[in-house]
């Protein structure tokens, strides 16, 4: 039978506010437990929200960065539900009238084409604080400093078919909301979190199968192994004649298996009703102007302009606009070089990209500046560095060992380009291995590759390769 | 001295005929001899009180007192004062010391005034009798086995036996003005957002305000003087300049046109107060005013619309008392839902529940439309009559309350007749409109009320209104004999 997977995201953005949603509270990461919690996040009798301006502003910049409507007026609900890490008993959230109504996002699929996702909603509503079950013997802690934080709940329609189009869906949300500044995009401090309704159902279907909600999905990386897994599993199940049921599943990365939570017969009602203690929100015609006019150069128009511009594949082009600072990197090292740009595309998403990632570095900690990068691209479009040696500098550039020019200077690394000088080299090599010479004559190709190997031993490697090559050929036909 | 009005008293004090310090241990005195009678204080904060006046008098001697300086006044035990207990009547917060102070009390304060105690209350405002208080019920000082009234029942019944010349309130349906009349005090509900919020527990939010309570409409105007203006920790609280509510005390009423609503004045209307509030009228018309009837078609329906809004507000506003951070926890939980379920099953008593559980289902999945919604529908009808009613006339007059002071226990097994003392002043806080009930008169002894409703932020005129007819009467000067 040929299965069709449908999948839907739902993601919550925490909103790059100085203070909390509701309160004048901090909401940096990482304080000691309850140092960020005021009267208002603690829940004290008779505090009172007042809404953080900016919290509103960042939700109506994503709104209009995905081509949403946003109506003139949105109203905070109450959510009501028992935790103890829900101080007031309830969340405040928007329910009926979010901030941001129906937008899209494109994603590119790993064939260079493009799909539309659409988005239904986008809303703000206040984080809930943490329940600590460790160091408390037989009683659990609980800290209430991410209370109070501002999210984004930002909800997909049902429009991914694949892990991998969901990844795509949410490599390109989180590039946008960090190139609008309004979310920080680090997953690990839960600052970027994922839920995925998961459903599958018999391929021309136009029926939705039943979904499970998959939970706690804190990297790209386990985003597509537990949908993978879950789409496995449900497929499993129906095969075998059973029946999914409607729940929310725990992904566990180290076993990599999602397991049930808990099913929505035990789902409480919520009880929404607006929040009397807070005004309808006003969006006035000036603001979305305002707003409007401050939005930088979104990530698709980017990627286009790169293709287009810069003559780069679609693929170098997502990688490259990936996040703004990236796109930055890009941009400078072409201004400061003047090298080709597929040059630079290449050594940046290759070189620099697994450098980065090896050492676990963000691209502005990157130890090689744009600058620096610019200069080692110059030095092989003058021919000065084959690419081999441009490596070799690379990575002594990223442990600091100097500037290009320096490292080439002191290793006595520039290439050697001398025809005279290769040819002499060739020579010794041909007249020291007849017997290769031999072969190579009577029709044995590979032995050419042993030449190249000498003649590189010789020079250390610096011998300019594509010339060897040529030199090396005309003297064996000979 | 307790027979002076806190206008008298300021000036007294301004004059240095007494100073805070005698006048503040004057009070704690009356305090000590009559609470036991009337329970009406939950908390005194007597070496607090002391300490403040100590300094209040220092103040007046550099010359910056401000306008209240040195007044002995007493706060309902729902605004958060920080480091004292604040109950809210309820043994759920028994043990809370509040740890921050709540706008209306911190202005107050800013004003100079001595906090004597915190007074008695229906659990968290929710009764009109008092007798919902986890602290016992309060006494009439009028008749010890009749209610003073609620829930503001202990801020009536210390101004009305002048353990204090003035205390705050609040009212979400009521709670100031009914005990006002049942008390025979002067108490002033503001418009809705007049008042900040921040720090007086909430029961209804979209309902709930804080008020004053004294023996005149002119203290009640130095108090509200203080107490009104936008606060930015209250959103809902409003951006209009806050007038000087003595200024107009003394204009003329000649002219002014009453609305009568003929709901008002129907079969549930006992009949003898029916005749105290007409001769109330009647003093109007001398005074110039003109009576008319006016219609206020939706005006039954405000109690049915209340007890659906005020109890789905209550379910919510009160989930945060969990057990959790503060307040009553049971000591021997075995698991989270245990802790829950009987943190709150004993900490709450039965009218908060009762409440609680109306709000729960009226916010719940398949009756929300049916009665959330329709409520809020319903009180829509309600202010459009009364927006009508004030095209054509500047204030509207009736009675407070239905009775006057019923006994103790009277109604407490009956909540819906307990919920129809509160039939007049409902509408007023759907409405979001500021009311004033003030001494109207006598019927066997009890005090009746005359409630004043004014268009939104026209409290300058209510103060007026009421400033007038007491310049002309002296029932507000009545106080119980024993507490002469």
């Amino acid at each position: 039978m040929q299965w069709e997977t449908v999948i839907g995201l739902e993601v919550h953005a925490q909103l790059a506010t100085r203070s909390k949603i509701f309160s004048a509270a901090a909401t940096a990461y990482g304080a000691a437990p309850n140092t960020q919690a005021c009267a208002v996040d603690l829940g004290l009798p008779g505090v009172l929200p007042v809404l953080n301006k900016e919290a509103v502003r960042m939700a109506v910049k994503f709104g209009l960065a995905i081509g949403a409507e946003i109506p003139s007026r949105s109203v905070f609900a109450r959510k009501n539900y028992f935790y103890p890490d829900l101080p007031k008993g309830y969340q405040i959230s928007q329910y009926e009238q979010p901030i941001v109504e129906a937008g899209y996002l494109d994603i590119t699929l790993e064939d260079g084409s493009n799909k539309r996702i659409g988005i239904t909603r986008a809303h703000l509503e206040e984080d809930a604080g943490k329940s600590l079950h460790e160091d408390f013997h037989g009683a659990s802690g609980i800290d209430l400093n991410r209370a109070g934080t501002p999210l984004l709940e930002i909800v997909s329609e049902p429009d991914m078919r694949s892990a991998k189009e969901a990844v795509a869906y949410l490599k390109t949300l989180h590039a946008l909301v960090r190139y609008l500044g309004i979310c920080d995009g680090n997953m690990q401090e839960g600052s970027f979190r994922c839920d995925a309704n998961v459903s599958v159902r018999i391929k021309g279907e136009e029926k939705l199968g039943t979904r499970a909600e998959l939970k706690n999905l804190n990297s790209f990386r386990f985003v597509e192994r537990a949908i993978n897994y879950e789409v496995e599993r449900q497929i499993d199940v129906l095969e075998n004649g059973g029946e999914v049921i409607q729940e929310t599943r725990l992904y566990d990365s180290d076993k990599d298996e999602t397991r049930s939570m808990r099913s929505k017969e035990e789902a409480n009602d919520y009880r929404y009703f607006p929040d009397p203690d807070l005004l309808p929100v006003e969006i006035e015609p000036s603001l979305l102007e305002q707003v409007h006019s401050e939005l930088p150069e979104l990530p698709a128009a980017k990627k286009q302009r790169f293709c287009s511009k810069y003559g780069l594949s679609a693929q170098d082009a997502v990688q490259l606009t990936a996040s703004r600072e990236m796109a930055d990197y890009f941009e400078s090292v072409l201004a400061d070089s003047g090298v080709e740009p597929k040059l630079a595309a290449n050594w940046i998403n290759v070189e620099l990209a697994a450098a980065l990632n090896k050492d676990g570095l963000d691209i502005e900690a990157s130890p090689v500046t744009a600058e620096a990068l610019g200069k080692l691209l110059k030095r092989i479009a003058d021919n000065t560095l084959s690419g081999k040696l441009a490596k070799e500098v690379f990575e002594a550039m990223w442990e600091g060992a100097g500037s290009v020019d320096e490292i080439i200077e002191k290793r006595g690394l520039r290439q050697i380009t001398d025809t005279a000088a290769i040819e002499a080299i060739i020579d010794k090599i041909l007249a020291d291995n007849p017997a290769q010479v031999e072969q190579y004559r009577a029709g044995k190709d590979k032995v050419f590759g042993f030449f190249v190997g000498q003649a590189m031993k010789a020079t250390q490697g610096k011998a300019n390769p594509a010339q060897l090559n040529k030199l090396l050929k005309d003297r064996l036909i000979q | 001295m307790h027979t002076k009005t806190l206008s008298e008293l300021k000036t007294g004090l301004a004059k240095a005929e007494f100073s805070s310090v005698e006048l503040t241990e004057y009070y704690l005195q009356r305090i000590e001899r009559h609470n036991p009678d009337l329970n009406c204080f939950i908390t005194t904060t007597a070496e607090l009180a002391r300490k403040l006046a100590i300094e209040a008098d220092q103040k007046r001697k550099k010359g910056d007192a401000g306008s209240l300086n040195g007044i002995p006044i007493a706060h309902k035990d729902i605004f958060c004062t920080e480091g004292v207990r604040t109950s809210c009547g309820s043994r759920m917060l028994d043990n809370f010391i509040a740890p921050y102070e709540s706008t209306v009390t911190a202005k107050l304060a800013q004003a100079g005034v001595v906090m004597l105690g915190k007074t008695n209350m229906d659990e968290f405002a929710m009764g009109s009798s008092n007798e919902t208080s986890f602290y016992g019920p309060v006494k009439n000082p009028w008749d010890f086995e009749r209610v003073p009234g609620g829930s503001s029942g202990g801020s009536a019944a210390a101004v009305a036996a002048r353990l204090a010349p003035a205390t705050t309130g609040t009212d979400t349906g009521g709670s100031i003005r009914q005990p006002a009349s049942l008390c025979n005090v002067t108490g002033l509900k503001p418009t809705y957002g007049r008042v900040s919020r921040y720090g007086m527990i909430a029961f209804a939010s979209s309902l709930d305000q804080g008020g004053p309570m004294a023996a005149t409409a002119e203290d009640c105007a130095l108090l509200l003087n203080v107490m009104a203006g936008l606060d930015a920790k209250d959103s809902t609280s409003v951006d209009l300049p806050v007038p000087d509510y003595s200024a107009n005390l003394n204009k003329s009423i000649k002219g002014l046109k009453i609305g009568l609503p003929k709901q008002f004045f129907d079969s549930g209307l006992d009949q003898n107060v029916a005749r105290s509030i007409q001769q109330a009228l009647d003093e109007y018309k001398v005074a110039g005013a003109k009576l008319m009837e006016i219609d206020l078609p939706n005006m039954p329906l405000s109690v049915p619309a209340y007890y659906v809004v005020a109890p789905a507000e209550c379910s919510s506003n009160l989930s945060r008392f969990d057990g959790v951070r503060y307040g009553y926890r049971v000591s021997d939980p075995q698991d989270l839902e245990d802790m829950y379920k009987r943190s709150r099953g004993e900490g709450f008593g039965a009218e908060v529940k009762r409440r609680i559980m109306i709000g729960t289902y009226a916010l719940s999945a398949g009756y929300y439309d049916a009665y959330y919604k329709k409520a809020q529908q319903l009180r829509r009808l309600i202010s459009d009559d009364f927006k009508q009613a004030f095209t054509k006339v500047d204030v509207i007059m009736g009675p407070a309350s239905p009775t006057t002071a019923f006994k103790i226990g009277e109604k407490s097994d009956d909540p819906v007749a307990m919920y129809l003392s509160d039939i007049y002043t409902i509408a007023v806080n759907l409405a979001g409109l500021p009311g004033i009930t003030i001494p109207a008169g006598f019927v066997q002894g009890l005090p009746t009320g005359l409630q004043i409703i004014g268009k939104h932020f026209d409290e300058a005129r209510l103060l007026n209104v009421a400033h007038q007819y007491q310049q002309r009467t002296d029932w507000h000067q009545q106080v119980p004999n024993i507490f002469k």
